[in-house]
């Protein structure tokens, strides 16, 4: 049964466009299939409107929801903003493994049942590891086979989940649970792997800054996202979500402070926003669903401002640490301003987007009586607009001058962010736009005048402590060892000591060889001799002649005794 | 070229950032005078208090701040620590 075109399709109808097309065509693909995805998106009803045969089982391929069209439609903006910013810089296949990622998200949204859940998980991953290879560097592609082995891994373990719960329960249906067993903590796993969360949370700062400076807009947006989406329709509730999305909180701040690459700090501050979702997830009232849904919208609007403008700031000046650039604010005002709107806006500052969103979430701390959830969300509020709200734009814009006058952002790139920096703004001053589409009624008024003072005294006290602490943040040409440490030195080091030990074995193996055989043959010479050329000219115990005279006279005399006998008897 | 500081971008001139301090620390002094005005609804006792939030939201990022500094010996290393260890295996 097919009622409505899966939407997925038609982006990765897109995606195999991009390729062979040339010119004004690539570009009007490029803008027409995401446009087109978004208006499939809202022509899909509530409840299950496309299904297909596989093996024993009925895929739902369509499942149409509110929290699912909200999330796909964010998708959708962000693969048509995305190619507006990268369509005259990125090449046809980082393009094109984009958009085949943004399928895969969009597939996800509307997935009914567990089994196309899974396929369109691993299109993600698939084509988000080509995005991370278009970085087209020697750093890119170590990167890349490293994101690549992590994501293989994190569908191997959500496989391993969703056929146990095919084989003990029959079904393949998407449908909420708690991690109570083997087959759900593979699951809750497979997705938190996705989430960046602890400890395989490395994955997502190795990565994202290796690739190109517009692959990077897409990363920021898709796979993080769709698992708190994941999250949403599979462990709402689950309370030791609560616990990973605050150390996510924390853990992204932390990294972030230590950070000197520019794209770098914006993805640990990726981790510390998922932190939020993930946290409101855990707490699973209504209010809190729809805080984590709102705020993953949100979210994925500013970050991509950031990283549009980070982007726009490596494409011009081909620098990536904070240590090289700064004071471009002269000659890149509006990159820099566009970069500033989306710092206010993930910092959760009054009249834009994330205020509206992110205390949604802190409401339903609240509301639950989790006084320390709600105020380690605050500290953790404060710490975004001191990690990311001001720090990004001002090493890269402002801090001392570093003498680099690059132009403005392109054409293109500056259309793309002035879109996205608009709807921080339009959200924030009219909230309402979005809490219309949220999955529950929403009975939260985000602009209180008691709320709005408490975040401005916590937001802006915060900016006093960067100020005063910023002796104590001089920025180092430094990296920070992550968790990545284990599998890219710990393992390799166990992997060459298992390798050099194999290799001493083996020589020492070698060596007992030779030595028996050498002592067999010196046994074997002793007993069996060596040939007359030998320099002693004696032969061994067995080689040596024998004479047989002896032997011969006794035969006889037996044969003549025997003869005897016979004839006397 | 860099310019000096009187010819520079106005926003930089020494002028202009000791204006907009004084600018900020009258901006900050009036959030939290403005709450002798406009009540803060508390949740859990504390966060009602009087400059609850800009007490909190100072000292909760001096405490990130020391604890990132802190974990930097730690954890920083060079740039170059990923390709040496990469090469010394």
């Amino acid at each position: 049964m097919i009622e409505t075109l899966p939407p997925a399709l038609i982006l990765v109808a897109g995606a195999l466009l991009l390729g062979p097309l040339r010119g004004h065509a690539r570009s009007a693909v490029l803008l027409l299939a995401p446009a087109l995805t978004l208006w499939t998106i809202w022509q899909i009803p509530d409840g299950v409107s496309a299904t297909m045969p596989f093996l024993d089982y009925e895929l739902k391929i369509v499942e149409g929801s509110p929290v699912r069209r909200l999330f796909a439609t964010i998708f959708a903006l962000m693969a048509v903003i995305g190619g507006l910013y990268a369509f005259r810089t990125a090449r046809w296949h980082e393009l094109a493994a984009a958009y085949a990622y943004a399928a895969g998200a969009v597939g996800v949204c509307f997935a009914g049942d567990l089994i196309t859940m899974f396929l369109f998980w691993e299109l993600m991953a698939l084509f988000s590891t080509v995005v991370v290879f278009s970085g087209a560097t020697e750093a890119s592609r170590r990167a890349g086979i490293r994101y690549a082995i992590v994501h293989l891994l994190g569908g191997v373990i959500l496989k391993v989940g969703i056929a146990g719960i095919v084989v003990h329960t029959g079904s393949i249906d998407m449908r909420p649970m708690l991690a109570a067993d083997f087959n759900t903590w593979m699951i809750l796993i497979g997705i938190l792997i996705n989430a960046a969360a602890p400890p395989i949370s490395a994955w997502l700062a190795d990565s994202y800054p290796e690739s190109s400076p517009t692959g990077s807009v897409f990363l920021s947006a898709f796979t993080t996202k769709t698992a708190v989406l994941a999250l949403i329709l599979l462990f709402p509730g689950e309370p030791m979500l609560i616990g990973i999305g605050l150390y996510m909180v924390m853990y992204g701040i932390i990294y972030a402070l230590l950070e000197n690459n520019i794209r770098r700090i914006l993805a640990y501050s990726v981790v510390n926003q998922v932190g939020f979702m993930v946290c409101a997830v855990g707490i699973g009232t209504q209010m809190a669903l729809n805080g984590a849904a709102a705020h993953a919208f949100a979210h994925i609007i500013y970050k991509a401002l950031l990283f549009m403008s980070a982007g726009v700031v490596v494409y011009r000046t081909g620098r990536n640490k904070c240590t090289e650039v700064g004071g471009l604010f002269r000659t890149m005002p509006l990159t820099a301003v566009c970069g500033i709107v989306g710092a206010l806006a993930i910092s959760g500052f009054p009249l834009t987007s994330g205020f509206t969103t992110k205390t949604m979430i802190s409401q339903a701390a609240a509301n639950e009586g989790l006084a320390i959830v709600y105020l380690l969300l605050a500290a953790a509020s404060a710490g975004v607009f001191l990690h990311a709200g001001i720090k990004f734009p001002w090493f890269v814009f402002f801090q001392k001058d570093s003498g680099l006058r690059p132009k403005d952002a392109p054409w293109n790139m500056a259309a793309a962010m002035l879109v996205f920096a608009a709807l921080c703004i339009l959200i924030g001053v009219f909230p309402g736009l979005l809490y219309r589409y949220l999955p529950y009624p929403v009975d939260y008024a985000a602009y209180t005048p008691g709320k709005v003072l408490f975040y401005l005294q916590l937001l802006l006290f915060s900016g006093l402590a960067f100020f005063l602490l910023l002796p104590l943040m001089r920025r180092t040409n430094t990296i920070s060892l992550d968790t990545d440490w284990i599998w890219r030195v710990g393992l390799r080091r166990i992997a060459v000591l298992a390798g050099r030990g194999l290799v001493e074995t083996g020589a020492a193996i070698a060596a007992a060889k030779a030595q028996t055989l050498a002592a067999i043959g010196h046994q074997a010479r002793n007993c069996l001799g060596i040939g007359r050329h030998s320099a002693n000219g004696e032969g061994g115990f067995f080689a040596r002649s024998w004479p047989i005279g002896l032997t011969a006279l006794w035969i006889a005399v037996l044969l003549s005794v025997y003869i005897l006998l016979y004839y006397l008897s | 070229m860099k310019p000096t500081p009187d010819s520079d971008h106005w926003l930089v001139r020494p002028g202009t950032v000791r204006r907009l301090s004084r600018i900020s620390a009258v901006l900050l002094l009036l959030t939290v005078l403005v709450q002798i005005a406009v009540k803060v609804k508390g949740y859990f006792l504390v966060d009602s208090w009087f400059g609850f939030g800009a007490l909190f939201g100072f000292s909760s990022c001096v405490a990130m701040v020391l604890a990132a500094k802190a974990l930097g010996p730690l954890l920083k290393r060079a740039t170059s620590y990923y390709t040496s260890a990469e090469r010394d295996d």
